[in-house]
């Protein structure tokens, strides 16, 4: 410091200055009001602040903290909010099976089994009228070709039929009586028949109604839902199959309650069976769009707004910085400031500690505890704490190493020897008036370290073992890079964060360069 | 001086012996379920050995029932007789990754420092002689842009630029797709082809230090007396900086260099893994990240090694260049 007391300009400022009177007043030449003192500080913000670069990089640190820790508030979005999008998606709705083989439908269980159907298949095809299976004689009525009843001495057991009576209404099925009564009436083209005391008619569609309400119909064609919670009302049913009957890979249905949908139709030849698809608009997570008015920097993979990932992921590197940093110096300060003072076997131990540290390979030891948490599943926010914590504790011997020289030779200095005669204690000699003296070199270092811890931090985020989902870091938004698609078509996606990355290390590097400059007067110009 | 080197290789010891128990007490310190499940899932690969057999082996060479004193002094027994084991990631002894791996990485470090030191010193000399000129601030924002610039951003940045919009390049690996039908000659330069990229992002993102070391030493050199004097006696301009100046400041530029060369084995475990080269960088970032024990054991004690190695060579060559120095 005694450096800079030479270095006071007297500035020749105001010296005539009118009191209130209107008189002019004459200062002497040796009157302290004619020179202007400047403090040490000033000096050194003068220096700074006359150095462009520097000016540079303090602006563009401050519009990064604007950015990262206002920006969050300011942002209409929250750090894990996020978007949807509609997307038109063809889903499976349904399959068309146009119905060419019997269908049996069974009366009696215990006579009509599997067995049975498939011999009743195989005397249809023969053109037997009776057959005998497991000791019961079955007797084969022929409805007409597509239609026989099957019945074990006069009673009926089952129908094989390739026709089939579908219910109108959803989850009804109908008696064997009826689907009976129902496909005799359509095979022989009757307009009425009745089941179980009721009357019922018939048009020629083959739908059935019950004094005028639609209870059923009989048709040829299988309609299997692909999808849950669906039913088909006939009217569709019937357009449907219009559609499959004429061939068409499209067709569109307008439900009275729901509005128009549409419809793919696509012929399965391995199933024999037509796929028909729904259009229709689902909500999915509104992910890597591109920039918009609604997102200025578009969504990242899980569909949150980039921009304010990009705020809160700054907030949490620019916090973990200063932790880191704010650790390291205070064991740095503490470890090398007791080290320098005492010197002697203090200051040897000291500093064998602070050299084994140094060979402690950081980076991979910090590789190898992530991939350990990694597989403890340890919940992020841990995780968070324990990389400041590694981090500020293997990153203390620089900071001890350059207390220790400061304070090496500032102790030999007269204004300790006076600290010594005027008999104060030893804690508040090193940190009273040891320290401050440190202060300078130790701010260049820490706005340094600050950009170092800031790239450490990415890197392993980068990594992905830094810092973790839900919270956003500018290293582990850069990361979706690894997946060569994203690096490929969604440069918003990681050049933001990175250039981000960039300008405020950077920014902290001539700032610290720059901060240099102005506490060494003999650096100046 | 025999003395001084003597005492400076017996602390270097000394201190390996400490860094070698932190980083014993570190492994032993992880959780047994985490090597057993790790050990479980690496033994499921082919051609590796039983998990029975890898258990029994560690619990062999870390002396894993032991406590962690007679355990660690076990661990460095069999070290010292370079037993590693074998490597649970790449299924053969680790002694033998290393060897395949250390030379891809020797060559690409040392050609890209050799590069760098041709681009870092002449630039950090031109910024020195012409301070606070254009090319000065030019100089020390490129410098700065290199320290600051993260390696996997401008890595990503490469890609993007020379593999992806002017395919110049692959994305990834050592060598390209036709490689076995190349001939030896054509093999080697599609080897080099495939280092390139690695090589200047480890230029770009190293040679800023160096820049600005040299442009500090450059100038306290050009602020010393004897430059004033060389001056006084009406010397030109390139006499005083190109025979004066910078044979002095070659001095801390030459401790420097000499104590970065052991850190050419060490391989760059970022940029070789984003490049997929598979040096040693991209051999131990694989084996740590997918628990591989024995290998990360070994390549933390190289490093350990490695750095004390550089420190040592620093502090003698320190006292041999520079003819000032003496020791008392």
């Amino acid at each position: 410091m005694s450096e800079q007391q030479n270095d006071v300009p007297v500035t020749g400022g105001n010296n005539n200055s009118i009191d209130n009177n209107g008189n002019k007043e004459q200062y002497s030449l040796n009157d302290d009001r004619r020179v202007k003192i400047l403090s040490p500080g000033t000096l050194v913000a003068k220096r700074f602040f006359r150095n462009r670069l520097a000016v540079t990089g303090m602006v563009i640190l401050l519009i990064m903290f604007l950015f990262s820790f206002l920006g969050g508030i300011i942002s209409p979005y929250k750090q894990d909010q996020k978007f949807y999008r509609e997307d038109i998606q063809a889903k499976d709705y349904a399959g068309v099976i146009h119905n060419e083989e019997f269908v049996y439908t069974v009366a009696d269980p215990d006579l009509f089994k599997g067995p049975v159907q498939a011999q009743t298949l195989l005397n249809i095809t023969r053109g037997n009228t009776s057959f005998s299976y497991n000791g019961w004689d079955y007797d084969l009525e022929k409805v007409d070709d597509d239609f026989y009843v099957v019945s074990v001495g006069g009673q009926v057991v089952g129908i094989a039929s390739k026709e089939l009576v579908n219910s109108s209404k959803a989850g009804e099925s109908f008696s064997f009586a009826f689907t009976q009564a129902a496909l005799l009436a359509h095979a022989k083209g009757e307009t009425s028949f009745q089941s179980e005391g009721t009357e019922f008619t018939m048009d020629e569609d083959g739908v059935i109604y019950n004094a005028g309400d639609e209870v059923g119909y009989v048709s040829d064609y299988i309609i299997r839902p692909l999808m849950n919670d669906v039913f088909f009302s006939r009217d569709f049913k019937i357009q449907l199959i219009e559609a499959v009957e004429a061939r068409e890979t499209s067709f569109s249905y307008t439900y009275p309650d729901k509005g128009t949908f549409d419809y793919i139709l696509s012929y399965d030849a391995a199933k024999k069976m037509w796929n028909v698809k729904q259009e229709k608009a689902t909500r999915v997570f509104d992910t890597y769009s591109f920039p918009s008015k609604e997102h200025w920097l578009g969504t990242d993979r899980n569909g949150m707004d980039m921009l304010t990932r990009l705020m809160y992921g700054g907030r949490i590197s620019l916090m973990i910085g200063f932790i880191v940093v704010l650790i390291e110096s205070l064991l740095g300060i503490i470890l090398g400031g007791i080290s320098g003072y005492f010197g002697g076997w203090i200051d040897n131990l000291i500093m064998r500690i602070v050299d084994v540290f140094y060979c402690i390979p950081s980076l991979p030891i910090i590789i190898i505890l992530g991939a350990a948490m990694d597989a403890a599943n340890v919940d992020s926010l841990v995780r968070m704490v324990y990389l400041m914590l590694i981090l500020g504790f293997l990153g203390w011997p620089a900071v001890a190493r350059l207390v220790r020289g400061q304070i090496l030779s500032l102790r030999e200095q007269e204004f300790m020897t006076a600290t010594e005669a005027c008999d104060i204690s030893v804690s508040k000699r090193i940190f009273r008036h040891l320290i401050p003296n440190v202060i300078p070199q130790l701010i260049v270092k820490m706005t340094m370290g600050l950009g170092d811890t800031i790239i450490t931090e990415a890197t392993l985020s980068f990594l992905g073992l830094g810092v973790r989902f839900p919270f956003a870091s500018w290293g582990n938004i850069i990361n979706d890079v690894n997946d060569t698609f994203v690096l490929t078509n969604y440069w918003f996606i990681w050049i933001p964060a990175g250039v981000l990355l960039l300008i405020t290390v950077l920014a902290f590097n001539i700032v610290g360069d720059g901060l240099r400059d102005a506490f060494d007067p003999k650096m100046k110009r | 001086m025999r003395k001084y080197i003597l005492k400076r290789i017996l602390l270097s010891i000394v201190i390996l012996f400490f860094v070698a128990f932190i980083i014993y007490a570190l492994m032993r310190a992880l959780p047994t379920s985490y090597i057993e499940t790790m050990a479980r899932q690496k033994s499921m690969q082919p051609g590796s050995k039983s998990f029975e057999e890898w258990m029994a082996q560690l619990a062999a060479s870390y002396n894993m029932d032991k406590g962690i004193i007679p355990g660690f002094f076990g661990w460095l027994g069999s070290m010292l007789r370079g037993e590693f084991g074998d490597s649970w990631r790449w299924t053969v002894p680790v002694v033998k990754k290393f060897h395949d791996t250390v030379w891809l990485s020797f060559a690409m470090g040392s050609v890209s420092f050799l590069i760098e030191l041709l681009v870092a010193i002449p630039l950090g000399i031109i910024a020195a002689t012409r301070q606070y000129s254009k090319t000065d601030y030019a100089i020390s924002i490129v410098a700065l842009a290199g320290i600051s610039l993260p390696t996997f951003f401008f890595a990503s940045l490469m890609k993007l630029v020379f593999a992806v919009k002017l395919g110049w390049f692959d994305l990834y690996g050592l060598v390209g797709r036709n490689y076995n039908q190349l001939s030896s000659w054509g093999q080697f330069l599609d080897k080099a082809e495939h280092l390139v990229m690695p090589i200047i992002v480890l230029v770009v993102v190293s040679m800023g230090a160096l820049m600005r070391y040299t442009r500090t030493n450059m100038l306290e050199v050009l602020n010393s007396d004897y430059i004033r004097t060389a001056r006084a006696k009406g010397l030109s301009e390139r006499k005083v900086i190109y025979h004066h100046a910078f044979r002095n400041t070659l001095i801390p530029i030459v401790t420097i260099v000499g104590a970065s060369l052991p850190g050419l084995f060490a391989g760059a475990l970022i940029t070789e893994q984003l490049f997929s080269i598979p040096g040693i960088g991209y051999a131990s970032y694989q084996s740590m990240v997918s628990g591989d024990i024995p290998f990360s054991m070994f390549y933390l004690m190289f490093m350990a090694v490695l750095t004390l190695l550089g420190n040592l060579l620093a502090d003698i060559l320190y006292v041999v260049v520079d003819p000032r120095v003496r020791i008392s």
